[in-house]
């Protein structure tokens, strides 16, 4: 019981902090909308390419925002000095780390949340099938998942900002690779039989790297 | 500053002679391979490089796992050195591949699983170097370091999976025959020998070399301990 609520005062503390700066969603989402953007002109986004590289598009667009998203929620802590005070807390540091990763988690979905309804109106596609939004879920999760334990140890280095998404993206290939498959799989309105072997693979991915960051965050965060 | 031990010349010794015997196999030894000639003689060292990287990786994150559990310097050192020998083989694994590639497949590069399992491979291994260069308190970049390349080393089969539900094209020499592969050969006695004997060759070269590096980490550390010494 202790563990579930240090978990959630560690994600209030998040969310709170959040919706009086707002700097951090704001900045995700701004990111998000230029890469969208970038993406029309570089690839010519109409309607025979959209069909087939729209989950590609929304993929990287979730990346790279995640990515600057991951990066400023660490920074906070490291600048401000909070991760000092919250491991000073007498509570198991799992739940920091679960705390944290759910709370990049609810920005990164609430990103998404955003930017889907934009995408759908600007390219007149529905994005709005449940299976897609079950693959960005599980997709968020495992990117997230490995990228909260990144993000806590590229803020403790000198090279920060540039470092984590050197470190993220080679680990995340399976990730990107099931989710842009799935995505694509359910967008085309594939049988659930092309789709599954992706779908086992993300849980796959989200359980393994879930478990591993649980067992070795206590190294990462150790003074 | 110790002298170089004895058992160490041996092994350079022998893993030399080893190697020039490989080399008279691959050429002289091993048979022509009938339908695609002499380029696929690159094959006995394409899979014992391969083989070499895979295995320094692997040690890399053991070793990971041990410095984790004991926190002894020692086991941070032999990751490092694992993983610069793993990041230089799976390099000549690659290379050697498409030299044989060309020919074969008549292309340098295609995106097969295993080409690019070793890419993603080779970048998740320069980020780990990357990573160290960036911190400067031993201690700190030896446990980020070993968390790290047990990450990189769990994600590696994903990534090789993820690839694979893709087509492939690449041959499976050892084990089943798979449907859709071009360069398929069967491998004749003599080539079988070979084969094992490059790969028997290349372990030792890859415990030979692991073994220079760990000894160039300890002189490392004592040169930075004197140096510390020397500012006080």
């Amino acid at each position: 019981m202790n563990f579930l609520r240090a978990t959630f005062a560690v994600i209030t503390k998040d969310l709170s902090g959040e919706f009086r700066s707002r700097e951090l969603l704001s900045a995700m989402f701004v990111f998000a909308v230029l890469v969208i953007l970038i993406f029309n002109f570089a690839l010519e986004l109409d309607v025979k390419t959209r069909s087939t590289v729209t989950a590609g598009v929304l993929w990287v667009t979730f990346a790279f925002a995640g990515s600057l998203g991951l990066n400023r929620s660490m920074a906070m802590e490291k600048d401000r000095g909070c991760m000092d005070g919250l491991l000073l807390a007498p509570v198991d540091r799992s739940a920091i780390y679960f705390g944290k990763m759910f709370a990049n988690l609810l920005f990164m979905l609430m990103v998404e949340a955003i930017v889907l309804p934009l995408y759908s109106v600007l390219y007149n596609i529905n994005l709005f099938q449940a299976g897609f939004l079950g693959v960005v879920i599980l997709g968020s999760l495992g990117y997230v998942s490995v990228g909260t334990l990144l993000a806590t140890m590229t803020v403790q280095t000198r090279t920060r900002d540039i470092l984590l998404p050197i470190l993220l993206f080679p680990l995340a290939i399976p990730v990107f690779i099931a989710a842009v498959k799935a995505s694509t799989g359910y967008l085309q309105g594939l049988e659930m039989e092309a789709i599954r072997p992706w779908l086992n693979l993300l849980l796959v991915y989200d359980t393994v790297f879930l478990a591993i960051a649980l067992m070795v965050f206590d190294f990462v965060v150790e003074e | 500053m110790q002298a170089k031990p004895k058992a160490l010349t041996y092994l350079d010794i022998f893993t030399a002679v080893l190697m020039l015997i490989s080399v008279g196999m691959v050429f002289f030894y091993a048979p022509m391979e009938a339908v695609m000639g002499n380029v696929q003689r690159v094959f006995y060292y394409h899979v014992a490089v391969g083989w070499v990287g895979m295995l320094s990786f692997f040690a890399a994150a053991i070793a990971g796992i041990l410095y984790l559990k004991s926190k002894d310097r020692k086991w941070d050192m032999f990751a490092l050195a694992a993983v610069e020998i793993g990041i230089v083989f799976i390099f000549l694994n690659i290379v050697t591949g498409s030299i044989w590639a060309r020919p074969i497949w008549n292309t340098w590069w295609t995106w097969d699983p295993r080409l690019t399992t070793a890419t993603i491979m080779e970048l998740i291994y320069f980020a780990y170097l990357m990573l160290r260069q960036g911190i400067e308190d031993p201690d700190r970049r030896a446990r980020f370091g070993a968390v790290y390349v047990i990450l990189g080393f769990v994600s590696v089969p994903l990534t090789f999976f993820s690839a694979r539900l893709f087509r492939t094209i690449h041959p499976v020499v050892i084990g089943t025959n798979q449907p859709g592969a071009e360069g398929q050969f069967d491998m004749t006695p003599k080539m079988v020998h070979t084969f094992l004997f490059s790969l028997f060759t290349f372990t030792f070269v890859f415990i030979d070399l692991m073994w220079h590096r760990l000894r160039l980490g300890r002189f490392a550390d004592q040169v930075e301990q004197l140096k510390l010494r020397l500012s006080l």
